[in-house]
């Protein structure tokens, strides 16, 4: 729900603090044919295959946004230095607040986890979109990875000012009637209620061993959801299949359920609780 | 749960040379103008309109234009799909005088609408737009409805010609609706929308579907309007402020197409 000015306006007034844009490349692409997104017990399984209208096309709905003073952080995805760089100074150019390099998306063939999995290259990538912009640079990486603690240190080197995890975690579903995946493209990626444990874990490692801020996300549903990534070590967190269980307004919903328990456990700022479970 | 069910085809009907209804076995209630995804295995999965609304049996009439279509119009009965849903909203029927205006492959979804006005006894004109008189599909269905049936055409084969909403300002300037439901090309029903004026309306909008369930984001108009959640019937007031409205959809990157 991230791909166009007006559902971001939407769900701005729904109660988030930014947006993180659809992940945007240098091209318009159109994603892999349907089936591309299904739910399953405990969470959605997706392979929509970036597709995004390409970052000309995407100048309007920024600069829609930034006209309203919505914070919006730019997701951008390349193969290269040279790719991330163009989309990162485009993205700056047209206004974003902040930018997120998607090093961790699980089923699109050379981008995403392809490069997110090369402590290197990370650290190349991140390094270049710092020297050619002035705003703050995230980097989203992946469930996927044994290295993921290496990955978030790269990153790190490379000077980025956050971490985000995480990202859909590898999955598949067969249909057993059809005896075939039910997603075109067979593999796809899997979020929701299901992989928070996995998030919790990644979040955890991370930030025990890096000393910049780590973005929490995956299977958020709830303020205590968030609770509970803010004590793996998440500063401030993500939330996206939530939208689905909760309707629109999950934004303010878990905005009051965080303040709630705070109240009642006697804690004033978020940054009190961030890291607790490390001590 | 928004997964496919798998169901075998029991009927297949050619309507028109291009156009057939496939029937199977889905027993999920659903309100007339919602609609499915329909999964046709190693090819799409496409949102199509509930045309055939029983307790048991449920039907789509769809007109083949690309891959998934054509492939939908090869099966016969006892192969499978997959069928999600019902997705969507549907009209909102009320009043006692009502006009519907479909256009094309519209009426595949106005049909059970209809049905369900006359159920409640209320006074049914039904527009069907169509190019010329061998695309005309539902005709006798409606009639058997008891509704009462206008056809336009573009080349004068059949009924009025010229296009729908030049039939339906005509009928209007005669009679007084209480609402007008429309369903077709969005050129059209942005034409109907203006001639409608203080005439309660709502239209159904067709958008690129990907999950229809309102988490992907692909189909949204206006502030964030999912068509497939909040949609895809819009009342006037809403269309009012979707700017979007006859002037531009987005292909399946996100791209905006003018109409
Ligand atoms: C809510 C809704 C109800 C519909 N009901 C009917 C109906 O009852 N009868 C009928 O004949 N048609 C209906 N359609 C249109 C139908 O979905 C398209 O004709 C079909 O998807 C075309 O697929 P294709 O592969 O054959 O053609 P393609 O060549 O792939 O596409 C042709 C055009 O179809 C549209 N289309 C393709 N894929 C999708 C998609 N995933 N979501 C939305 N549009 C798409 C696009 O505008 C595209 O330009 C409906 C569409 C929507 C959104
Ligand atoms: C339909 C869908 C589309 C997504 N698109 C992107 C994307 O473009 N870029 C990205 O970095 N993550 C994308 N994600 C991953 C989410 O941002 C998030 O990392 C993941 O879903 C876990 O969080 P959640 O459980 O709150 O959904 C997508 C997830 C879903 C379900
Ligand atoms: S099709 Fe995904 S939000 Fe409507």
């Amino acid at each position: 729900m991230d791909e166009d000015a007006g559902s971001m306006e939407r769900i701005f007034n729904n109660g988030a603090g930014a947006i993180v844009t659809k992940s945007i490349g240098l091209k318009p692409r159109k994603g892999y044919p349907n089936p591309t997104v299904i739910e399953l017990e405990h969470g959605i399984l997706n392979a929509i295959g970036l597709p995004n209208p390409g970052i000309e096309n995407f100048k309007d709905e920024i600069i829609k946004l930034k006209k309203i003073n919505i914070p919006v952080i730019g997701s951008i995805f390349g193969t290269d230095s040279e790719e991330f760089v163009t989309l990162a100074e485009k993205m700056q150019n047209y206004g974003v607040d902040a930018l997120e390099l998607n090093m961790s998306c699980p089923h699109a063939k050379g981008y995403g986890l392809e490069i997110g999995c090369d402590p290197d290259l990370v650290k190349e990538i991140t390094l270049n979109v710092k020297k050619s912009t002035n705003i703050p640079v995230f980097v989203k990486i992946s469930p996927n990875l044994a290295n993921i603690v290496e990955i978030a240190k790269s990153a790190e080197e490379g000077n980025a000012d956050g971490i985000v995890a995480i990202n859909t975690l590898k999955a598949m579903k067969i249909d057993i009637e059809m005896q075939m995946p039910v997603l075109s493209n067979k593999i796809g990626g899997y979020s929701g209620n299901a992989i928070k444990p996995i998030g919790i874990r990644c979040v955890y490692e991370i930030s025990k061993n890096i000393d910049i801020p780590v973005i929490g996300v995956g299977g958020i549903t709830t303020g205590i959801d968030a609770i509970e990534y803010f004590m793996a070590g998440a500063s401030s967190v993500q939330v996206g299949s939530a939208i689905y269980q909760r309707g629109l307004d999950v934004f303010k919903k878990i905005c009051d359920e965080i303040k709630i328990w705070m109240e009642n456990h006697r804690y004033n700022n978020i940054s009190d609780l961030v890291g607790v479970a490390h001590k | 749960m928004n997964y496919p069910k798998v169901v075998k085809i029991l009927e297949t009907k050619k309507e028109t040379l291009d156009i057939k209804t496939i029937k199977f076995e889905y027993s999920e209630d659903i309100n007339p103008g919602q609609f499915f995804m329909i999964w046709i295995p190693n090819v799409d999965e496409i949102p199509m309109s509930v045309s055939y609304i029983g307790d048991k049996i449920k039907g789509i009439t769809f007109k083949r234009i690309g891959d998934a279509t054509n492939a939908l119009f090869e099966l016969k009965s006892g192969d499978k799909i997959g069928i999600r849903g019902p997705y969507g909203n549907g009209f909102e029927i009320h009043g006692k005088n009502i006009l519907f205006v479909a256009g094309g492959t519209g009426i595949a979804m106005i049909a059970p609408s209809v049905e369900e006005a006359m159920k409640k006894d209320i006074k049914t004109t039904v527009l069907i737009g169509v190019k010329n008189k061998n695309e005309l599909f539902f005709e006798n269905r409606i009639k058997k409805y008891g509704a009462e049936l206008l056809i336009s055409t573009d080349d004068g084969s059949k009924g009025y010609k010229g296009v729908v909403s030049d039939l339906a300002e005509e009928i209007m300037t005669d009679n007084k609706f209480d609402q007008v439901l429309t369903c077709g090309p969005e050129l059209m029903m942005k034409k109907l929308f203006e001639k409608s004026k203080n005439i309660s309306f709502q239209a159904s909008l067709e958008r690129y579907m990907k999950c229809g369930f309102g988490i992907c984001g692909q189909c949204c108009v206006g502030k964030g309007l999912r068509v497939c959640n909040e949609g895809p019937v819009f009342d006037g007031k809403t269309l009012e402020k979707i700017e979007d409205f006859g002037i531009f959809k987005r292909d399946a990157s996100g791209k905006k197409v003018i109409f």
